[in-house]
């Protein structure tokens, strides 16, 4: 791996952590954040492979104790709270959203973008994280997707557009993924 | 911006290396999950808290920020559950939960980043059979601890630039006004830091290993 792509990836982890400073909004336990639009566009900029090391380097700085969750939790409570699936969900869905974004790169646009955000972004991290809310929290399936998903979903949808519009601006003036053919190669 | 939840002490649990706390941790959470009882969590909370301030002498405004970070966690627990199951459950889970974040409050306070980040690199260390290099970890580590600084003063730099030219925007057009040309900006920056760490060598293998060989 190049030292460019480590600099990319250090500065997409940066960039999760400093979108968790923006205010959340409380509304019970998991907080809506602008954390999973660093997420989002971690995939959609960085593609599959360096957004999913990017998010997974996010983690490890909350892991060893810095506060850069929303709501400055740190530390590896996180990791074993009933929020914990979100977390574990947020390199697959990088991965995920990075992947398809690579796929589509020569036709990207604000609306596949959003399509991508929301597979990725939405699907594949309640797909994760609901039923470790379930499973920890001891919640029926019910409350858990109400608690845990139902409430956060109109918040995601305008994250994957803002996300999908932030990273067409970026594709256009400073593209970072690479033409498909040399970004199946690249290492 | 400080960044670490560190907090200086000279203990016996500040003192441990870092890899066995971490061992600790991961012990206490598979057996609070292993003997599901109010006893258990209760004597585990209590073994928490003495550790945490007695031994390691943390105050207690320390360990009660970490637990006022999951109140509505504790609470929507407690509510649910005596809702749906008993309040007795709740208390348990509540109980547990509120063991396992504090138990982890106390490990990462006590244990500087430096260290934690040393750990990360040996846990990586198997991972040289796969091609990673642990020493790379270690500098992206380094790098994304130097850009949250950096990436707050040029977001600020951005929302006083647009203030001068009349208001700040707000809401969804914020993100796509400050964000976007802000990551542009970012990128370049990240790229031109990575031209300087290869142009000072970054992107050799450090010579020490060769000075072992011979």
């Amino acid at each position: 791996m190049k030292t460019r792509d480590l600099a990319y990836i250090a500065l997409f982890a940066a960039i999760i952590a400093v979108l968790g400073t923006l205010p959340a909004i409380n509304v019970g336990p998991v907080p809506i954040t602008a954390q999973t639009l660093g997420v989002m566009l971690a995939g959609s900029v960085l593609g599959a492979r360096r957004g999913f090391l990017a998010v997974l380097l996010f983690l490890v700085l909350v892991a060893v104790g810095l506060p850069l969750l929303a709501s400055g939790a740190g530390g590896l409570a996180p990791f074993a709270g009933a929020s914990a699936g979100y977390l574990y969900s947020w390199p697959v869905a990088a991965a995920v959203i990075g992947w398809l974004t690579e796929r589509t790169w020569t036709r990207y646009n604000v609306v596949l973008g959003t399509l991508i955000n929301v597979l990725g972004g939405i699907v594949v991290i309640y797909a994760v994280g609901v039923p470790v809310l379930k499973a920890v929290a001891g919640l029926s399936w019910s409350t858990a997707l109400w608690s845990g998903a139902a409430v956060f979903i109109p918040g995601d949808l305008v994250k994957a557009v803002v996300a999908a519009a932030i990273a067409d601006v970026v594709r256009r003036s400073y593209p970072v993924i690479e033409r498909p053919r040399r970004a199946v190669g690249a290492r | 911006m400080t960044l670490a939840l560190y907090v200086p002490r000279a203990s016996a649990v500040h003192r441990l290396p870092a890899g066995l706390k971490l061992l600790c941790l991961a012990v206490l959470a598979v057996v609070l999950f292993a003997l599901p009882t109010i006893a258990a969590a209760g004597a585990a909370l209590a073994g928490v808290l003495v550790v945490g301030l007695v031994v390691a002498r943390l105050p207690v405004a320390v360990l009660a920020r970490q637990a006022r970070a999951v109140r509505w966690w504790l609470l929507a627990l407690l509510v649910v559950h005596a809702l749906t199951t008993d309040l007795l459950t709740g208390v348990h889970v509540a109980l547990r939960l509120l063991t396992l974040v504090l138990a982890a409050a106390v490990v990462t306070t006590t244990t500087r980043v430096s260290e934690m980040v040393a750990v990360v690199e040996r846990v990586c260390a198997p991972l040289r059979l796969v091609g990673v290099r642990p020493a790379r970890v270690g500098l992206a580590v380094t790098l994304a601890l130097r850009f949250i600084p950096v990436l707050t003063e040029r977001a600020e730099r951005i929302r006083d630039a647009q203030a001068a030219r009349g208001g700040s925007p707000r809401g969804v057009r914020a993100l796509r006004t400050t964000v976007a040309p802000l990551l542009v900006q970012a990128l370049q920056m990240a790229h031109d830091v990575s031209e300087a760490l290869d142009a000072r060598g970054a992107d050799v293998e450090p010579p020490r290993a060769a000075w072992r060989r011979s």
